[in-house]
């Protein structure tokens, strides 16, 4: 299955990525390689195979819950692009 | 000799008896920075001053007596993928580009408690999704053996410091290659330990079900010290392994007498070269020599190795950078008019070409309607990979194989031939899928540059890898090899 310029566009807009027109020519192009590539796999049959998600097996981890050392709020705004008042500023997400 | 040019536990041994200062060693590794990083740019950020302060330090306790841990007073370079509190830390990526982290990473905090010196921050593939380090957003690093070649990657800048003696050692993360192949490239050794063995907390995370920390280091005794230093349990990974860290110098035996090595063949193949081939069976002979037998060993499924990785690591990586939105950390577009606009501007402008391709077929992947066809499958296939391993294990004690098809390529030569790129990968793939360790080393050079071998182990059988390599270069010359900087 070939996958269309719309395709890629409806991808990018799930990935939050905004792509420009030459992205998403030169996108097309090469995720159909990559994809062509991935059509190997379908060789094998695995109707029996368990998947593996880690090489370990992972086991739910509980603690206690008590207090530990956390960062202050002003360290934990310190990168934001944007902040006030130790909080982070975005731009309206609510309609008024 | 000059000082930056010793292993560690060369200069641990001058440091204990107080022949040198933690301070000159220091001095001599920055120096040394400064006189060849304009020339090989293995270093994002240099960061002298917390070294000299650190160093400072360090010889202080050694002047005030008691013990000196094996890094106490050594330089090293740790990957920008890795958190350095109040050092920035760029993923060589326009999108964190300014990020200061207010943590550090487990393995940081474990160094230096250890005493060890960060001397700065490596260069990488951005978020380490590459295998050339001509990815980075900031540079390119150029190998130390031929400045006209890659130094490898992702973990580029870190092999190449420890090759130009930039560093005596350094830290690399590896996903599906990302120590083993630049290690193979530059000369030096790389390890990638067992899925588990080392906390990634403070790793910026890429494929989390493959993704581990180890060592890289100028010889094999120098990568049992730094990986005994950076393993165990860690309460802020709950995918670290609670199993003891044993004394792997203790491991570093010369004798490989009745040791079983598989030879799977289809590492060999897959576009191998004939003199990296060649290389490496004359490593193996050589280890025959020393009393070890050798066998070849058939393992169909990695022929599929290289789609399925491409299909785990990058669906892991979309929903991994998510998090890079223009809220809390790194870049934010300064053209967007709403919380969306935002978002899509913010990640078109902070991601490079590869990051962007890899999310995109992630994303692709992951999507509904194509997640059993992918990455179940995908999962499927990975069982396979292991039940080979394991098989192969149950009659052999190490596999050997080249680390990578080729040397070092040209800068350049594959940037426009996305497969052909990722074929370099295609011997250290299958080991991040089983999460088995698995260790890089020169056995040889063609045109003036190393070829790498690598060594596989069972998981957790890093002690037996270690041996098999500690035998080999006690008994050749190759680790003695500098480039001609």
């Amino acid at each position: 299955m070939k996958l269309s310029k719309q395709d890629i566009e409806h991808v990018a807009l799930l990935a939050r990525l905004e792509l420009s027109e030459d992205e998403k020519d030169s996108l097309t192009g090469r995720l159909n390689q990559i994809m062509e590539h991935f059509g190997k796999l379908q060789e094998l049959d695995t109707s029996q195979v368990a998947p593996t998600s880690h090489s370990i097996p992972l086991q739910n981890v509980f603690r206690h819950d008590t207090a530990g050392r956390s960062m202050t709020p002003s360290d934990v705004v310190a990168n934001a692009p944007e902040s006030r008042d130790d909080q982070f500023v975005v731009p309206q997400v609510v309609e008024t | 000799m000059e000082l930056f040019q010793l292993t560690a536990h060369e200069l641990h041994k001058k440091l204990k008896s107080r022949e040198i200062s933690a301070l000159e060693l220091t001095q001599s590794v920055l120096g040394r920075i400064s006189s060849v990083d304009g020339q090989v740019r293995s270093f994002v950020t240099v960061t002298n001053e917390i070294a000299l302060e650190t160093a400072r330090a360090v010889d202080k306790q050694i002047a005030g007596g008691g013990d000196v841990s094996p890094l106490a007073g050594i330089p090293i370079a740790i990957k920008d993928n890795m958190c350095t509190n109040g050092v920035r830390t760029t993923c060589s990526s326009k999108m964190l580009e300014n990020f200061i982290p207010p943590y550090s990473a487990t393995v940081v905090e474990k160094l230096a408690e250890a005493g060890a010196i960060m001397v700065g921050k490596t260069n990488l593939d951005e978020f380490a999704m590459g295998s050339s380090t001509e990815n980075s957003a900031l540079f390119v690093t150029h190998n130390p053996w031929n400045l006209d070649k890659v130094p490898g990657g992702s973990s580029g800048g870190s092999a190449a410091a420890v090759a130009a003696d930039e560093a005596v050692l350094a830290l690399g993360s590896d996903t599906g290659g990302s120590i083993r192949q630049p290690a193979a490239f530059c000369g030096v050794v790389g390890m990638k330990p067992t899925y588990g063995r080392v906390s990634r907390y403070g790793l910026v995370a890429f494929a989390s079900s493959l993704d581990q920390i180890g060592p890289i280091t100028k010889d094999v005794t120098d990568t049992a010290i730094l990986l005994g230093a950076i393993s165990g349990k860690d309460s802020m990974d709950s995918t670290s392994v609670d199993i003891p860290v044993p004394d792997y110098t203790a491991a570093l035996k010369n004798d490989v007498r009745g040791m079983k090595i598989g030879i799977p063949k289809e590492f060999f193949a897959q576009g191998v070269r004939p003199e990296i081939s060649e290389a490496v069976m004359k490593a193996v002979e050589a280890l025959k020599a020393l009393g070890a037998d050798y066998k070849e060993v058939s393992m169909p499924i990695m022929e599929y190795t290289l789609p399925t990785y491409y299909i785990l690591a990058p669906s892991e990586a979309s929903s991994n950078l998510a998090r890079y939105d223009g809220v809390r950390y790194g870049h934010r577009s300064k053209h967007s008019s709403d919380v969306m606009s935002m978002f899509m501007k913010t990640r078109d402008e902070g991601f490079g070409a590869e990051v962007k391709q890899r999310i995109m077929i992630g994303t692709y992947a992951l999507s509904a309607g194509y997640y059993d066809a992918y990455y179940l499958k995908a999962q499927k296939v990975r069982t396979l990979v292991r039940q080979a391993y394991d098989e192969a294990f149950e009659e052999f004690d190490v596999l050997i194989s080249p680390t990578a098809p080729s040397v070092a390529f040209g800068i350049g030569e594959k940037a426009n031939d996305p497969l052909e790129m990722k074929l370099a990968d295609v011997c250290t793939i299958p080991v991040n899928m089983a999460g088995i360790p698995a260790m890089s080393m020169t056995c040889g050079f063609y045109d003036g540059l190393p070829i790498g071998m690598q060594i596989m182990g069972k998981p957790f059988g890093e002690e037996t890898m270690l041996q098999v390599a500690y035998t080999y270069e006690q008994n050749t010359d190759h680790h003695t090899m500098k480039p001609g900087l």
